[in-house]
């Protein structure tokens, strides 16, 4: 597939303090997302994932590197025209009503006045904020501002869309309603560039993600191939089998009545275990092998970067 | 387009700000104070009213320039709104004037209300209507318009307040520059007299805006001078507007 974001070896410093320091925030940042995909930004905070957006919208300069939009540098209007943001924690023109704020954008595209009612009341309506729409935004809870922000970045049907941190600050509901959002635009035809910290909303929609840990990418690919492969360990439940008999097998958990929880890390003794179950006549009640998750991954590349 | 679309975005921002009212009732006040003072004082009190009236006007209209416009950019860029402006397809350059005509829209309203106010407490004195005293009042706005783009030029670096405290340097400078000229007449030509004249040269005279001592007292002006002071306040605002659209284009928005 074409790649719609291409970046290349990025660099950024900034001069912080009254004796002017610097510090280095992008270290040689290369990425490249491709049309149609969910590409996850994850990082620590302060490692340099809103730093990178920044670049790519052309609202920072980097020191070197090149960044390239639908072929385009980041600073043309021309590569902006197909472009959606939503920034972290979002502020927006508090003395405007939904559909106010909603409307500046859509006349920033030079939307005609019959598309541009159709379009401001369908996003309303796709991010749930119909009955908000003549309230002023000051009003909004951070939730709805949330809301309205990515109304605002969809305004001009972008064909990729940069969301920062889109769900924090939404209650369970709300992620869940998000989540299902990106998902249909994704569906849709849309290139999605999501930068977040909540690991778990990441696994369950992005199809590519990159780590970056203190201004560097430290790994990159597809989901699958970074996370499913490595089995950690393997919980098995058992009853009718001496306690102090297991020990060479695995490490009991807990007991509950005569059932024993077991963590079994190698693989091997799985196969161990079955056939002193079997020799015993004891009982195996249920036995899940526990795969990577993408948490465990990223807390190990944060430690060792 | 897009710049229409800002500067009316500013116009409805700068609107709905309270200070703007605040000084618009001070304006007010100050403009049916000048009537008190006329019936203070001894001599021509229609002279009064209009020195008193203009003064206001001007004085008001300034600190409306500054306030506003010092925060104006600046806020953008605090609480961020910027960032969701600029990555729409926009150059900063558009941005930036389209905040400088949404005020200069909003004093344009404002000089409007306060001259039809200061107009009709005349009109209630004399029983004429003094045409010339727009006039006036027009070169009050052109002086405004480069006060407005001093303020968005400072604020596009620096704070509000500092920039605030920049711009009204800027506008005291600006009416008390003309007394180089004085100065250079009583310097003996040498180092000091070109630096005197380089000085002047470079520090803006606002002065040039001034007609309230012809107007009021019905002095003549030869109309090459209002044509001499509204080009030289044109060429003064692009030149400003255009550094402020220099810096901006260098900046980082972190």
């Amino acid at each position: 597939m074409a790649a719609v974001l291409e970046i290349d070896n990025l660099y950024k410093a900034f001069k912080v303090g009254f004796i002017p320091k610097k510090r280095e925030i992008l270290k040689g940042v290369s990425m490249s997302v491709a049309a149609g995909e969910i590409f996850g930004y994850l990082g620590p905070n302060g490692a340099g994932k809103t730093t990178t957006l920044k670049c790519v919208l052309g609202l920072i300069f980097p020191d070197r590197g090149k960044i390239e939009i639908f072929g385009h540098p980041p600073l043309s209007a021309r590569g902006r025209e197909h472009l959606g943001y939503l920034p972290e924690n979002p502020y927006f023109y508090d003395y405007l009503t939904a559909a106010e704020f909603l409307d500046f954008y859509a006349q920033l595209f030079g939307l005609r006045k019959r598309d541009k009612e159709e379009k401001i009341a369908s996003l309303l309506r796709l991010v749930g904020l119909e009955k908000a729409r003549d309230l002023q935004l000051r009003k909004f809870s951070r939730g709805m501002l949330q809301r309205v922000g990515l109304a605002q970045a969809l305004i001009n049907e972008p064909a990729l869309l940069f969301l920062d941190e889109p769900l924090g600050g939404l209650d369970p509901l709300g992620r869940k309603e998000l989540r299902d959002v990106i998902v249909r635009l994704k569906q849709e035809g849309k290139t999605i560039f999501l930068c977040s910290h909540i690991l778990q909303d990441i696994e369950m929609i992005c199809d590519r993600v990159a780590i970056i840990v203190g201004g560097r990418i430290i790994s990159q690919g597809a989901l699958q191939s970074l996370i499913s492969e490595k089995v950690l360990f393997t919980e098995v439940t058992l009853s009718g089998i001496d306690a102090a008999d297991l020990i060479d097998l695995g490490e009991p958990v807990s007991t509950l009545g005569d059932r024993i929880l077991l963590k079994v890390v190698q693989e091997d003794n799985i196969e161990n275990l079955m056939e002193l179950v079997h020799e015993r006549k004891g009982k195996i009640h249920s036995l899940v092998p526990r795969t990577e998750t993408l948490e465990d991954i990223f807390v190990e590349m944060v430690r060792q970067g | 387009m897009k710049i229409k679309t800002i500067a009316l975005n500013t116009f409805k921002e700068a609107i709905r700000d309270r200070i703007l009212y605040l000084l618009f009732f001070f304006a007010a006040i100050a403009l049916a104070f000048s009537r008190l003072l006329a019936v203070l004082t001894v001599g021509d009190r229609v002279k009064i009213i209009k020195d008193v009236g203009l003064a206001s006007i001007s004085v008001f209209g300034v600190l409306m320039a500054i306030l506003i416009g010092t925060g104006l950019v600046y806020k953008e860029i605090d609480k961020k709104t910027i960032y969701t402006l600029l990555s729409k397809p926009i150059q900063r350059w558009q941005f930036l004037l389209g905040k400088f005509f949404g005020l200069v829209l909003t004093l344009f309203i404002m000089i409007l209300a306060m001259g039809l106010i200061f107009l009709i407490i005349v009109l209630l004195h004399t029983g004429k209507l003094e045409g010339r005293l727009l006039l006036a009042i027009l070169f009050i706005f052109l002086e405004l318009v480069l006060i407005t783009a001093v303020a968005i030029l400072f604020s596009s670096f620096s704070t509000p307040i500092l920039s605030s405290i920049f711009s009204l340097s800027f506008y005291l400078i600006g009416h008390l520059s003309w007394g180089l000229e004085t100065l250079l007449h009583k310097t003996r030509s040498g180092a000091g007299r070109i630096a005197i004249r380089a000085l002047s040269a470079v520090l803006p005279d606002l002065e040039n805006f001034n007609f309230k001592t012809e107007i009021v007292y019905g002095l003549a002006v030869d109309p090459r001078f209002y044509l001499f002071s509204a080009l030289y306040g044109l060429v003064y605002t692009l030149l400003i507007l255009s550094l402020a659209v220099l810096v901006f284009n260098k900046r980082d928005f972190i």
